[in-house]
């Protein structure tokens, strides 16, 4: 699967450096999600789509990132403008691991009144990874 | 015979009062900095505080301001804004280094918009109220919506465009 996604990366001549550090920075959610639950099977698409629309009091990722992660987002509060989330539609995205966890402390705080697990921002990443 | 003297007074008091204003007696002693904003801007400022919002010039608030805003970043107006140590030291000490020079009152607000300079620059004789509330400017932190180039420190009144 890795082969394959640098492989594409380089067929789309996009840059081979984000893609690749997506990858890890992805797998290091893995290593940290089989730590936090020794049952931890895969991460999944489909329940990071759920967490990203699911509402937690007035507030989802939807609610600033937009209903469709590929289109610009706009914060909720100040109506400043927020680049697309998907890798797809913006290649740097996910690909520097200290700014994906400042990010994801500040939002999962903000969101869910605590700090999310390394599966939930697994599944996020995958559900993001997989918009084409 | 008396009128060059009450000229001669009445021109050395308004030259005192001048001298007054220029020493921070403006706004109560709550005035922002001039320049605003330096020619050499800070990169981590700019990307961390313009990311959810207009990166705010330092000097629209004094140093005591900007060191207690950076240190309760966790509870941000409402959101969590964290930043880890080295990241929070270098926008603060560039900050502090570039806050208004010419605040002269013991206040520090921590919201531009409670500044006594704000608030005269922004009155109902200056603003109508029914303004604030139309959907291009929609809240007072809005500077954009009429200053277009409050992002580099522009807040010239010449260039103010109130949108409709």
């Amino acid at each position: 699967m890795k082969k394959l996604l640098i492989a594409s990366a380089l067929a789309l001549s996009l840059p081979l450096g984000a893609v690749a550090n997506q990858i890890q920075v992805q797998e290091a959610y893995r290593a940290a999600a089989k730590q936090e639950n020794p049952g931890f099977k895969d991460f999944s698409a489909t329940r990071g789509q759920a967490f990203y629309s699911a509402k937690s009091g007035d507030t989802a990722c939807a609610t600033c990132h937009g209903d469709s992660p590929k289109a610009h987002g706009k914060h909720a509060k100040t109506g400043k403008d927020i680049l697309p989330l998907a890798p797809s539609a913006n290649a740097q995205r996910f690909s520097d691991a200290s700014k994906v966890e400042k990010w994801f402390k500040r939002n999962c705080n903000d969101v869910l009144k605590r700090a999310c697990t390394s599966e939930e921002k697994g599944d996020f990443m995958a559900y993001l990874l997989s918009l084409k | 015979m008396k009128t060059p003297i009450v000229i001669a007074l009445v021109l050395s008091l308004s030259a005192l009062a001048a001298q007054a204003g220029e020493h921070g007696d403006k706004y109560a002693g709550e005035s922002r900095g001039k320049p605003l904003q330096p020619a050499q801007t800070n990169a981590k400022w700019q990307q961390e505080c313009g990311s959810c919002h207009t990166a705010f010039a330092p000097g629209l608030l004094p140093a005591a301001s900007w060191r207690k805003i950076m240190a309760g970043l966790d509870k941000h107006f409402g959101a969590d804004a964290s930043l880890n140590a080295a990241e929070n030291q270098e926008i603060t000490a560039w900050l502090v280094e570039h806050a208004s020079n010419r605040w002269r009152a013991s206040a520090a607000p921590l919201r531009i918009t409670d500044t006594a300079w704000f608030q005269r620059k922004h009155d109902a004789h200056e603003i109508s109220p029914a303004v604030w509330k139309r959907p291009a400017v929609k809240s007072r932190a809005n500077c954009q919506a009429c200053h277009a180039g409050a992002d580099k420190g522009d807040f010239n009144e010449h260039r103010i465009r109130i949108p409709k």
